[in-house]
């Protein structure tokens, strides 16, 4: 046990960092930079019960102080994913989270199907994706929907399940607390913002899904104030996602009730990123005496 | 973090950034670069205009404020680089060939590092350098101070006027529509052209699948597998 040890839906995690769907691969693109063993969980890309090749033209479009993707969740499928990525990423050491997206609900329980004999800490629900044209955020912005597919997933899964939700709703709580009735055993937030870019150059579009998700320190407010008002709306731990770029950052979902949190964009900006705010976690309970990180949590 | 050794403008919004890395890259790779700023977000990616052990240049144009700031850059100043990331240009294998390398605009800037390393390592070969710009400015010149002969157009179509024939090898750099026609007059002929490709990229080491290229033998990414592909892996359909 060490200060930054925090209990996880049956498990204890070396330290409340986890890596954000889609930022991190499959585990080991970041190894040039630090061992990713160290972090408290890694969770995949997100798959899909059959391969995606992603969006056509550009992916990418940087923000003042943040970053639109539109990558449409190119992935090769839950099968290809558990033939190749799924060992590499079980050698490397740490708790493992998978991201199930889908287009229906017929293929969001298959993928859960396949992923039953995988030794996997949780399943995280991909509700959420903003970038693909049917399915994804469709369930993750209606309320009805949202219920269905956490329902039937847990009903078809022998995983821990932890749904993540999109920001784009009105009533985040309400989500939030429609996914803890129908067996959520935690929640993850924020997904990315629905944006668009425009290139008036060309007078059109930047990307051809028109819109696009956005990320990165400009939603970092938006989302710790989601996360403190889902965090007051269900028991269920929430795991805390969007604009983490440092320790300081980390400390305010913690504070403002998250379990854990999720490093996403700030990868892309500081490779050592994982490695720094675990070692900035331990100096800072050292700093202020606590036993465990897990006082901080919630006290906002 | 290192330390900047010179910024020289070589044209305009053009400039050879001069860095204290002394890593030796392979010619085609890069490096995701960035001032110490949290502005803007990402890095920039840029590939090796050169290195020898001891600095490693970027040659660069000013596209946005992400490269404004890089050219703001003075000696002496901190400069952030990750890398080198990527596959570079294949060297050729075997007997004496007769090897063209053709870039557009900035992509002239890896086949500097291409043209050196050749010399190096392949003394006997026959090296022709073609380079096109748009606009006039001192790139033509680096490479001549470096030793090299090199046919330089100003405006139109440098693609048009290529003796493609005698060629055993041809690598190019530049604008995608200018790799395209390059394919598009070397597709009968039977050596290998290899393409150095562009796209916008967050992470640069793999992870965000921003860069994807489609390419005949399955999905890319240009920062891992690329930025270079044989064009007819590339411009297959």
């Amino acid at each position: 046990m060490s200060r930054l040890t925090t209990r996880f839906l049956g498990s204890l995690l070396k330290n409340p960092v986890m890596t954000a769907s889609g930022t991190f691969g499959y585990g080991r693109e970041y190894d040039a930079y630090y061992d990713p063993s160290i972090l408290g969980a890694i969770i995949s890309k997100g798959l899909t019960l059959h391969p995606k090749e992603g969006n056509p033209g550009q992916r990418l479009q940087e923000t003042k102080g943040g970053l639109l993707n539109s990558i449409g969740l190119e992935n090769p499928s839950v099968a290809g994913f558990l033939k190749k990525e799924y060992p590499e990423m079980k050698a490397i050491g740490t708790d493992i989270g998978v991201n199930l997206g889908g287009n229906t609900l017929a293929e969001y329980i298959e993928g859960a199907k396949l992923l039953e004999e995988a030794e996997i800490a949780f399943l995280e629900l991909n509700i959420s994706c903003p970038n693909v044209k049917e399915g994804g955020m469709a369930f993750g912005v209606d309320k009805k929907m949202a219920a269905l597919v956490t329902k039937e997933v847990k009903r078809h899964t022998r995983h821990k399940l932890m749904v993540k939700l999109s920001p784009n709703v009105t009533d985040i709580g309400e989500m939030a607390k429609v996914c803890e009735a129908e067996g959520a055993d935690a929640i993850s937030l924020v997904n990315t913002f629905q944006g668009m870019a425009v290139n008036v150059n060309k007078r059109k579009a930047v990307f051809e899904n028109i819109y696009a998700g956005l990320s990165g320190p400009a939603i970092k407010p938006l989302a710790l104030r989601m996360v403190h008002e889902v965090a007051k709306a269900v028991k269920i731990p929430v795991v805390g996602l969007g604009g983490i770029m440092d320790t300081e950052d980390v400390l305010a979902f913690l504070m403002v009730g998250a379990t854990a949190v999720q490093l996403g964009t700030g990868h892309f900006v500081n490779p050592r990123l994982g490695q720094e705010v675990i070692e900035g976690l331990l100096a800072y309970c050292e700093q202020e005496g606590l036993h465990q990180i897990e006082e901080i949590r919630g006290i906002v | 973090m290192v330390k900047v050794v010179a910024n020289i403008p070589v044209g305009p919004g053009v400039f050879l950034l001069k860095c204290q890395e002394p890593t030796v890259a392979n010619p085609g790779q890069f490096y995701m670069v960035r001032t110490k700023l949290g502005f803007p977000l990402l890095s920039r990616p840029l590939s090796v205009f050169h290195c020898d052990g001891k600095e490693t240049h970027f040659l660069c144009q000013v596209l946005g404020e992400g490269t404004k700031m890089l050219e703001s850059l003075t000696e002496g100043m901190d400069v952030l680089l990750e890398g080198p990331y990527g596959e570079g240009f294949p060297l050729p294998k075997g007997e004496k060939k007769t090897i063209g390398l053709l870039g557009g605009g900035m992509g002239a800037a890896p086949l500097l590092l291409l043209a050196k390393r050749l010399r190096e390592e392949r003394p006997k070969d026959q090296v022709e350098i073609y380079l096109g710009f748009q606009r006039d400015q001192d790139i033509g010149d680096l490479f001549q101070e470096a030793g090299f002969q090199v046919t330089v157009q100003l405006g139109g179509r440098i693609t048009e006027s290529i003796p493609y024939e005698r060629f055993d090898m041809l690598y190019s750099c530049g604008p995608e529509a200018m790799m395209k026609r390059i394919h598009e007059h070397t597709k009968s002929l039977a050596y290998p052209v290899y393409v150095s490709l562009e796209k916008h990229m967050a992470c640069g080491v793999g992870a965000c699948l921003g860069c994807t290229q489609k390419t005949k033998s399955g999905q890319k990414r240009v920062c891992k597998e690329g930025p270079v592909f044989l064009s007819k892996e590339v411009f297959y359909e």
